[in-house]
């Protein structure tokens, strides 16, 4: 079932367009990664799922309701943990947590077990009655996770939710994302622009560029879609470095373009051939001493996609 | 609960909480101690205010040879107030992040507003009436009398139009809060606006009146009204200047007219104290564009707020 869709949705601050032309699916379930580079429109969507702000032209669904004119509702079932959460620094996690339960209507004798275990949840539970003032940037983070769980979401939006955090505590955050998924059924729209970070643990991403969305499908499926355009590479060191090799090996199908460097063979190819290129190398009487994919894939999407934005 | 009345609670409670309320209640409560004392030695030593008709009335109003009465000061730091529990609602919840928290949750977005702007009132409305009970109890330590039945109605009626000036400045402190994302320069926004309409506003009237009917010595009966008329309505752009004549009918009941008292109007007249109903009716102008400035000033916030877009950063 798909719980978000957009259809054409554009959103402009006078004349400057933020948002173009976005149509959007997210499927039940799923951990969806919205990437793009600061800047990109991101936040703006987010914002417009939300209700928060409203959309120039298009249309929005999430779960069936649109954001514009039933933002209660959409706001009941959707967790959002915003980019930079702020807490009331004066008072403890639990308290924050209490008002937070008490705005989605839950009572204080409900919420104070359901508190317990998110706090137990996000690895808070020592600290639960600090002020949340002592909180490093990291635990802020995972209690504004524990806060979009509060409510029993249904659909959680997380806008740069490792940004700033070390990578110990990016890799808590990312552990707890796909534990929301795993073990009550959520489903994440994370955004980010840190690609390499998240990337795994998305079923599958978007990438934002410019205010539309520029490719999207499973990380696997960009990868290939990048080399049917630029290839793979490899490399290969001979024992002796026979100079017609290179010729040969150009002539097979799928390789496009071979360098010859001494010893060192640089070759650029469609598919994946190194079984054929092996042989090739020990029927002409040379020995492949090692042989070296180059991944140049994601590079390649975050180059493309990401460095141009800024 | 609703979300408004929890935020409602929230808001009261860091109020309450807060180093400025205490700090203001202090100043409040040592100026309406001295000024109120003061007021009560005039009436004790002066033999023609001996009449306990309305003593604490009296109490309130009469100046000292030191000091202006009480009334005057409420009005100094009800305005202030306002300001300092308006000045930073919205932009101070923006820089700490806290705003996404509470609008991400299923709360319509003018409840936020509505909220924090009824706290606010809330907060001086118990500021006030605490203030009034110590002073009863100062009167009653020095005369050994408490108001009754009349004297009360008025101290009531004054209360609220207290709490509704000081919601003026309040809605002004929030409008700004909502249009400057720095708190310094909400406050600083807020400050000149209350000097302008507290002090300056007198100079304008002044220096317009005498353009436009200069009193001269040869100076006809006619100018001079025309003067003070001119004056007056100058000034009555200024809340402080409307809540002043209000609190002078409200708390005088010998007051029959406001302005410029001329012998033919005057003459004859019996000063007895007229009824409440009486004394609403000569400041019912003042009372109506005093709510009016409020509401217009809180609802210009709302219709900002609204409109604006949430984001975190």
């Amino acid at each position: 079932m798909e719980i978000v869709k957009t259809e054409e949705v554009s959103k402009f601050y006078d004349k400057v367009r933020a948002v173009e032309n976005l149509n959007l699916k997210i499927e039940e379930g799923e951990i969806y990664g919205l990437l793009g580079p600061n800047g990109a429109g991101k936040t703006t969507t987010i914002l417009m799922l939300l209700g928060l702000t409203e959309p120039t032209t298009g249309k929005i669904q999430v779960y069936g309701y649109n954001p514009t004119t039933q933002p209660l509702q959409v706001k009941k079932i959707t967790g959002y943990l915003p980019e930079n959460v702020g807490f009331y620094e004066d008072l403890t996690a639990r308290e924050n947590l209490r008002y937070v339960a008490r705005l989605n209507g839950i009572s204080d004798k409900k919420s104070s077990e359901k508190i317990t275990e998110v706090l137990s949840m996000v690895g808070l539970l020592d600290v639960g009655d600090w002020e949340v003032g002592k909180f490093s940037r990291g635990m802020k983070q995972r209690l504004g996770i524990a806060s979009v769980l509060i409510k029993d979401p249904k659909f959680v939006i997380l806008d740069e939710p490792t940004t700033g955090i070390d990578p110990e505590g990016a890799a808590r955050i990312l552990e707890l994302i796909v534990k929301m998924r795993e073990e009550k059924g959520i489903t994440v729209l994370l955004c980010s622009h840190l690609l390499h970070q998240v990337q795994r643990i998305c079923d599958r991403v978007g990438i934002f560029s410019k205010g539309h969305l520029a490719v999207e499908g499973s990380v696997d499926k960009l990868g290939e879609m990048v080399a049917g355009k630029s290839g793979f590479f490899l490399e290969v060191e001979l024992a002796e470095g026979k100079e017609d090799l290179a010729e040969k090996i150009n002539n097979l199908e799928g390789v496009r373009e071979v360098t010859r460097r001494g010893k060192f063979l640089s070759i650029r190819c469609d598919q994946d051939v190194r079984e054929k290129i092996c042989r090739i190398i020990v029927e002409n009487g040379d020995i492949p001493l090692q042989m070296k994919g180059r991944d140049y894939t994601l590079e390649e999407i975050y180059v493309r996609y990401f460095q141009e934005g800024g | 609960m609703s979300a408004l009345t929890s935020i409602f609670w929230k808001e009261l409670a860091d109020n309450f909480g807060s180093r400025r309320f205490i700090i203001m209640v202090v100043l409040i409560c040592l100026v309406g101690i001295f000024s109120a004392y003061l007021s009560g030695q005039v009436i004790k030593t002066e033999p023609l205010q001996t009449s306990t008709e309305f003593l604490f009335l009296k109490v309130l109003t009469l100046p000292s040879r030191s000091l202006p009465p009480f009334i005057y000061f409420l009005g100094l730091l009800g305005s202030l107030l306002g300001i300092i529990f308006g000045f930073d609602a919205i932009n101070s919840e923006y820089s700490r992040g806290t705003v996404s928290l509470v609008l991400s949750q299923p709360v319509f977005r003018d409840s936020f507003i509505n909220a924090k702007f009824l706290a606010g009132l809330a907060t001086i409305a118990v500021i006030f009436m605490s203030i009034f009970l110590i002073l009863l109890g100062l009167e009653l330590y020095m005369f050994g009398i408490l108001p009754e039945g009349e004297e009360l109605a008025r101290l009531a009626f004054f209360l609220s139009v207290s709490i509704i000036y000081t919601g003026f400045w309040i809605a002004l402190g929030i409008l700004f809060s909502i249009l400057f994302k720095q708190t310094t320069t909400s406050l600083l926004t807020s400050i000149v606006i209350w000097f302008f309409l507290t002090f300056f506003i007198y100079m304008v009237a002044n220096v317009v009146a005498d353009q436009v009917a200069p009193i001269t010595p040869e100076v006809t009966k006619e100018v001079i009204l025309k003067h003070a008329k001119i004056q007056s309505i100058i000034m009555s752009i200024s809340p402080g200047t409307l809540y002043g004549r209000t609190a002078e009918v409200v708390l005088n009941p010998s007051i029959r007219t406001l302005g410029p008292g001329l012998p033919e109007i005057v003459e004859g007249l019996i000063l007895t104290p007229l009824p409440l109903s009486q004394s609403i009716l000569i400041i019912l102008p003042q009372l109506i564009t005093l709510f009016l400035l409020m509401i217009v000033c809180f609802g210009i916030s709302y219709i900002v707020f609204m409109k604006q877009e949430i984001r975190s950063t």
